[in-house]
């Protein structure tokens, strides 16, 4: 079983909402769409849906080509930002609506409903209705319908993102479960990085319409083959600035903080990015740099601080473990683990391991 | 902790309180007043106690009216609901027709009411009027002014064409309000077009549907303007409706304390029905 969209390419008028994209999903995968709002996520997933067609280009699953094959016709489901479900059906209904259509005898139904009722949570509200809900239950609901009816493809569009907080992380922990012994291929939308690395599988990164890397969510992490993939791959945004390379030595133009590197890189100038979570306010790594700065603002969250400063005329933010309080407008020393940089060219390349 | 006492406060209420006595609570109690006694004019009153109230109840004049009303009433609303979810569901959903049906619709909202009454009093005249002339010509003996079913058939006719637009504008604001999600996720489902209309889009109207109904039960019951200028309750009595028969009873007879009584019996059939209606439709309704 795969999912290959070849050449597909979205019009809607002038304006172009896809650009020309390849992507293969395989098999029994959970698969990550990194991207921010109006990236293309929506319109992509609609797309390998079949609710809407391609402009130019071909979808093909399972080795046949599905291009305008209708959306009945495809055996998908499909979970929504918001929380869908029939206003006036309890929550059994609900869940047994996609195999009452499709004819399902009620013995059978009976069966599937409760089980993925139980694996869900939902068994004490059965015969609740969906405004008689919590948010959270809504959302479940909706996931079991979309998991009773044995899609091939399942596709999730941002089903957390209207969850309060604590809802939020205890049904993305639940998430890669539910799917863990399915013959099936999940993808997952999302805006946000940490759903992308706690879900794992597999990751594109999207921008503006375009997919700009797909691989394993790790490898994606760890080696974005352009800043862009970086940039979309981080939150808070990764911190960017240009540097210098001389023989062995690397320098940021806007401050006078060098470091030594070992590589064949030509001569020239770079750009480095830093996550911010290697930028500390204590040393970490073999090879920690010293950057000082003005404090903007500092946030502290339960176990977290994070603290944007000022250096040259760049804005950085750096993220530590533990409670650091800084006081705006203070002067500040921090550390950079140089051993995580990621150097990218003029064209916005990864060089690091040139 | 002492609280200061600070009376000012009331300046702010007394407006309110003046402008709601003036034009709801002291005409209203005249009314009460009217339907207790007995005047003969000269600001000489009777106390009658419930003699009025018991005589309308009573009266075969009130029922035939109640009756031609409950019956015009239920016409109405048994055509314009479904009639305008229909055209709210057939509206253009984007562009420019949008704009376009949505002034249309409201057009028939604009014309005031007596204005209504005249022009289809014209339209169906049986000799000159467009409708009544065509329907003439097609070999239907039409003639709203002599045939008690024929003024019942324009009365009505005019009604849908007035009021309808009220119901497909508050349905199709109904639907634009659901997310295309809900399509989406019915189309996955397979769902066939009456079960999106009956699973997704009438529970989703119902709110707005509840006040359409309402909005529409109360015009209908209080209707007084057009079929006075369409055909003044007649032929006889055939489409004296409550209001019609009210004002013959007060202005026409003088019989003011049959009629307040009757007033307040009308008020209070009108005020019970919306309650009972409003509580049984909101009843199943949750949070959200």
């Amino acid at each position: 079983m795969s999912l290959e969209l070849r050449n597909v390419e979205k019009k809607i008028g002038q304006e172009t909402h896809i650009y020309e994209t390849n992507l293969k999903l395989e098999k029994n995968t959970i698969n990550v769409l990194l991207g921010s709002t109006l990236a293309g996520k929506t319109t992509l997933m609609q797309i390998m849906a079949g609710l809407d067609k391609p402009t130019n280009g071909e979808i093909w699953f399972n080795e046949k080509n599905v291009t305008g094959v209708k959306v009945q016709k495809r055996n998908v489901s499909m979970v929504y930002q918001q929380f869908i479900n029939y206003p006036n059906f309890n929550v059994y209904d609900n869940i047994a609506s996609p195999l009452k259509i499709t004819g399902v005898d009620s013995n059978e139904i009976k069966n599937r409903v409760g089980k993925v009722a139980e694996l869900l949570k939902l068994s004490p509200m059965l015969n609740k209705r969906p405004n008689e809900l919590s948010g959270g239950q809504q959302q479940r609901t909706a996931l079991a319908r979309a998991l009773v009816k044995d899609s091939d493809l399942i596709l999730l569009d941002e089903p957390l993102a209207n969850l309060d907080f604590k809802l939020r992380e205890e049904l993305r922990e639940e998430l890669p479960k539910l799917f863990e012994d399915r013959d099936c291929i999940v993808v997952y939308a999302t805006t946000e990085p940490s759903d992308a690395l706690l879900i794992g599988g597999y990751t594109a990164t999207l921008l503006e319409g375009k997919i700009v890397q797909h691989g394993k969510t790790l490898e994606v992490y760890n080696k974005p083959n352009s800043l862009q993939s970086a940039q979309v791959f981080s939150d808070p945004p990764m911190n960017i600035a240009k540097i210098k390379k001389l023989g062995e030595v690397c320098s940021l133009i806007s401050d006078d903080v060098s470091w030594k590197i070992n590589s064949k890189l030509k001569d020239g100038e770079y750009k480095v990015g830093i996550r911010p979570h290697n930028i500390t306010t204590y040393k970490e790594g073999s090879n920690s740099l010293e950057i000082s700065g003005k404090v903007l603002i500092s946030e502290l969250s339960g176990s977290e601080s994070l603290i944007h400063f000022t250096n040259g005329d760049l804005n950085w933010v750096s993220l530590s473990n533990g409670i650091h309080q800084k006081n705006v407008g203070e002067q500040t020393k921090l550390f950079m683990n140089s051993d995580e940089f990621l150097y990218f060219d003029e064209s916005n390349k990864l060089v690091n391991n040139v | 902790m002492n609280k200061t006492v600070n009376q000012k406060a009331w300046l702010f209420v007394i407006p309110v309180f003046v402008l709601v006595a003036f034009n709801a609570i002291i005409p209203l109690m005249t009314v009460v007043n009217y339907a207790f006694q007995e005047t003969f004019g000269n600001n000489v009153f009777m106390w009658e106690g419930t003699r009025w109230f018991k005589q309308i109840l009573l009266s075969d004049r009130f029922h035939a009216a109640l009756g031609r009303q409950i019956l015009f009433t239920l016409i109405i609303l048994f055509i314009q609901i479904p009639l305008g979810i229909f055209i709210a569901l057939t509206m253009p959903k984007e562009g420019i027709g949008v704009s376009v049906c949505l002034v249309l619709m409201s057009m028939p909202l604009l014309i005031p009411w007596n204005v209504v009454g005249a022009m289809w009093n014209i339209f169906a005249l049986p000799d000159i009027g467009f409708l009544g002339h065509s329907l003439n010509a097609l070999g239907f003996d039409y003639n709203f002014t002599q045939q008690s079913g024929d003024a019942w058939f324009t009365t009505v006719l005019m009604d849908v064409w007035h009021w309808t637009s009220l119901v497909v504008l508050l349905s199709y604001a109904g639907l634009r309000s659901i997310q295309p999600a809900y399509y989406q996720a019915a189309e996955i489902d397979g769902a066939s077009r009456w079960s999106v209309f009956r699973h997704i889009e009438l529970p989703k109207m119902k709110k707005v549907l509840t006040i359409a109904i309402l909005l529409r039960f109360m015009d209908s019951f209080m209707i007084y303007t057009e079929p006075f200028v369409l055909t003044g309750g007649g032929p006889g009595n055939a489409t004296a409706f409550l209001s019609i028969d009210l004002v013959k009873m007060a202005l026409g007879q003088f019989d003011l304390g049959p009629a307040a009584a009757m007033s307040l019996i009308y008020f209070f059939i009108v005020l019970t029905v919306c309650w009972v209606f409003y509580n049984l439709m909101m009843k199943n309704e949750g949070q959200s």
